[in-house]
């Protein structure tokens, strides 16, 4: 299915698909058939992929579209329909700044605009090194612990702007922690 | 097929007597026993810290004690939630025990029992000479549980600690006696639907029976999207078992051979545990085939939801699980006749099908004997914003929300004023003080222009904007509805952009009208309820709070001082003191510079009001000051300090 669907593509299109999303693409067409090809499946398909690898690319949305056999206009459609998937590859830091109601009046918003800033990207984006993603959430109901913030799979309490410096600080000292560590056990190894 | 040997009663009467010993043994087991609150918001308070704290700590001091994982006990503002069962004293709860505390605990109570660290207390779960216990507490005295009688109180990853207090007897008897029975026993009991509009359950299942189609289906709607509400994942993260308890006893009613899980992928938590339950039920033959040998079974999935707020409607629910956007239809046909794939779909949410067991196993006088004539039971609310103590509150239907807000949640924090409380999230609307004295019940609160909705309650204080809050909700709707209805697709964006405008100081004056008009044909020209109650925060904001609208549109002022475009701050120099740099460090964009006598002032074009430095300036001074309209700063002849001086500075 992947290869003909590869063979379809314009050269320009080709050259355009680097290796991991070459990888993601091989897992999708090998992990499909654990889905029967009916409709109803199509919510289950599109959160598996989403789970594993943290996004959609557009040519995996063509291959569930040809495995269901509709077409990728009304799989698109009903992907973008849902909050919960994303169309470009996620962070290595997911950040989602919650603006629910309780979020919200205890001044979620500036939380968000912290995170713009500090992060120089906007809601939606992720930054060009992949580093971090930013998104805006409905509620991830903790609204007791508002404003929170959810980085990677850790909630965070009670945001101020400072937290904010805060939290990236703390992954940027783990980063370097880790670089350092690696550097060692390289030098040790070598 | 129906086994002579015992019957489901007698079967779960065995298995149960062998939980409720197991469950003692581990109770008075004779090493400490460690329960923490680990829900979703005991984790975001830090409990899965806590634990990590506990376990080195035991092993840093040679003591040895057994750390168990419990749910949510809805006390939000105490987490994380600690309950120590020490040889020799009654339970106790701890409060906001973090990994430091944790140490202290150990070191000082559970090494050797020597002292039970007061300080962290709230008090004995039972009843005791030395200790206070819970029930001297206004939040524990005036609530009354029945759904989350057991929340955090007993483990959800183990069934025997559900077994123990009484746990599926409800299906027993219902399996034993009939489905029509468990029908009746709901229809009489008037229990209401919890998902918000109030439809009476039992009415529901009886019309799904009466269709000569089958299969039919049960599903739980646990597609809580309403942004300021969490009780249904509480529920299925704390008592699982009780959810499904409450499923299995609708599908005996309904005559459902299958039922379905519908949980929002946010809750990846609640899903997990679900599973866990599943599986867990089904091994002692709780679920799935032939149910205690009584010849029913019944197959239970989960379907996680992809994050839709429409599809808490039980049309546009279905068409997700039909692999399409989730989009309302016309109804009737009514889901409990033709639904999913046109079969009978009796769709209940977490917090209905939750209390299902209760009535069984109480009878339904015992449940008409609580609560208000037309809306018997219990409401949950989750009680968040300004209020002293947030977090889920269980009271009988027909308290009032001042009983709700000053009595069970501790009143307004730091003393400030109560100006408004939100119920029922995007549908509901803002009731201000004077109203406070309306009831819980799903008819007063729509007599007043608000909605029981889920249960989210916002208690709003002096400093919050009603403009804003109608703003963030017609937002919120705006960007949730599905796009079917014009009327709502376009008539809430025309609502957002007007109340935008207001909010940053543009709006005109006649616009007030159209935001009337244009929400009253919302109102008419919408399918499913978001759209029908859309316009609901505008409304009761337009009604109860005009002056507010009047005062951004004819003064530019924000009297809450929240609408970023219309307030400043600036720093008081009578106040600021010499030499101090709090502030200054805490600026995320630098807009913080020195005086030429040594103070701090504030560059009003870097500014971006975020007001962290309201909260750096030490109380001893609290010099920060917030203004609306921005006009009002005053002339304090500010000049910076000339650069050569501030190496010394």
């Amino acid at each position: 299915m992947l290869e003909q669907l590869l063979a379809g593509l314009e050269p320009s299109e080709r050259a355009a698909i680097d290796d991991e999303e070459l990888q993601i693409l091989k897992d999708v067409e090998a992990e499909m058939p654990v889905f029967a090809a009916e409709r109803s499946q199509l919510l289950p398909i599109l959160q598996h992929i989403q789970g594993r690898h943290g996004y959609l690319p557009k040519l995996a949305l063509q291959m569930v579209a040809d495995y269901l056999g509709v077409t990728i206009g009304k799989v698109y459609g009903i992907a973008t329909f849902y909050n919960q998937f994303k169309f470009n590859p996620p962070g290595r830091n997911p950040i989602k700044v919650c603006l629910g109601t309780a979020c919200h009046v205890k001044g979620g918003e500036i939380i968000l605009e912290n995170f713009e800033r500090r992060l120089e990207i906007t809601e939606g984006q992720t930054s060009p090194d992949r580093e971090y993603s930013l998104e805006r959430v409905a509620c991830i109901g903790c609204c007791a612990l508002a404003p929170a913030v959810v980085v990677g799979d850790k909630v965070e309490a009670y945001v101020t702007p400072s937290k904010v410096e805060g939290i990236i600080t703390e992954i940027e000292v783990r980063k370097a922690m880790a670089a350092r560590e690696q550097e060692r056990n390289e030098a040790a190894n070598g | 097929m129906k086994q002579p040997t015992a019957s489901p009663v007698e079967r779960l009467a065995v298995r149960s007597e062998a939980a409720v010993a197991r469950v003692r043994k581990l109770r008075e087991s004779p090493i400490p026993v460690i329960e923490v609150g680990a829900a979703t918001c005991g984790r975001a308070a830090g409990a899965l810290e806590t634990i990590t704290g506990f376990e080195q700590a035991l092993a840093d001091n040679g003591v040895e004690a057994e750390i168990r994982r419990v749910g949510c006990l809805g006390h939000c503002y105490a987490e994380p939630l600690v309950t120590i069962r020490y040889p020799g004293f009654p339970p106790l709860l701890y409060q906001k025990i973090g990994a430091g505390e944790a140490g202290i605990l150990v070191r000082s109570f559970l090494k050797d029992g020597s002292d039970p660290c007061y300080e962290y207390l709230i008090g004995a779960l039972e009843p005791d000479e030395n200790f206070p216990t819970l029930m001297d507490y206004p939040r524990y005295l005036f609530e009354k549980r029945v759904v989350m009688e057991h929340c955090g109180l007993i483990d959800p990853e183990d069934i025997d600690h559900y077994l123990a207090v009484g746990g599926y007897r409800a299906l027993a008897a219902g399996l034993e006696k009939s489905g029509e029975w468990v029908l009746e026993e709901v229809k009489a009991a008037n229990l209401r639907g919890r998902g918000g509009a109030g439809f009476p359950a039992g009415r529901k299942w009886e019309i799904a029976r009466a269709v000569d189609r089958n299969p039919k289906l049960v599903i739980c709607n646990g597609d809580e999207g309403d942004p300021g509400a969490y009780m249904d994942r509480t529920l299925l993260e704390s008592n699982p078992h009780q959810v499904l308890e409450g499923l299995a006893l609708a599908a005996l009613a309904v005559g459902a051979p299958s039922a379905l899980l519908y949980i929002r992928a946010e809750y990846p938590l609640a899903v997990e545990i679900m599973e866990h339950a599943i599986a867990a039920a089904e091994r002692e033959n709780l679920l799935g085939d032939d149910i205690m040998g009584s010849g029913v079974s019944l197959e239970v999935s989960v379907f996680k939801g992809s994050g839709a707020f429409v599809c808490g409607e039980e049309t546009a629910l279905i068409q997700s699980l039909e692999g399409r956007r989730g989009m309302p239809q016309p109804r009737p046909p009514y889901p409990a006749v033709a639904g999913l794939n046109d079969l009978p779909t009796v769709i209940n949410n977490v917090k209905t099908l939750s209390t299902v067991p209760s009535i069984i196993r109480n009878g339904h006088q015992w449940f008409t004997g609580i609560g208000t004539e037309h809306s018997p039971g219990t409401a949950i609310f989750s009680v968040v914003g300004e209020v002293e103590y947030p977090g889920l509150v269980e009271v009988p239907m027909g308290a009032t929300l001042e009983h709700l807000v000053f009595d069970v949640c501790g009143g307004i924090k730091d003393g400030k004023a109560l100006k408004a409380v939100q119920i029922g999230g995007p549908s509901g609307g803002c009731l201000p003080a004077s109203l406070l004295e309306t009831e819980i019940d799903f008819d007063s609160l729509k007599k007043v222009g608000a909605m029981m909705g889920s249960g989210g309650l916002v208690v709003m204080n002096e400093d919050t904007c009603m403009v804003e809050v109608a703003r963030y909700f017609t937002d919120f709707t705006q960007g949730e509805s599905c796009g079917k209805c014009t009327y709502c697709r376009i008539g809430t964006h025309h609502l957002r952009e007007i109340l935008q405008s207001i909010t940053v100081g543009e709006g005109r004056l006649e616009e007030l009208d159209d935001l009337e008009e244009i929400s009253r044909a919302v109102i008419r020209g919408s399918l499913c309820s978001l759209g029908k109650t859309a316009p609901n925060p505008v409304l009761t904001t337009l009604r109860f709070f005009k002056d507010e609208y009047l005062a951004h549109l004819e003064e530019k002022r924000c009297p809450a001082r929240m609408c970023r475009s219309l307030i400043a701050y600036y720093i008081d120099l009578e106040a600021c003191a010499r030499g101090c740099d709090a502030c200054v460090a805490c600026c995320p964009t630098e807009a913080i510079f020195t005086t030429s006598n040594r103070k701090k002032a504030i560059d009003q074009e870097k500014c971006v009001k975020c007001g962290e430095c309201v909260y750096a300036c030490p109380p001893e001074y609290d010099a920060v000051r917030r203004v609306s309209p921005p006009g009002l700063i005053p002339d304090q002849g500010i000049e910076p300090l000339p650069a050569d001086d501030k190496d010394e500075a």
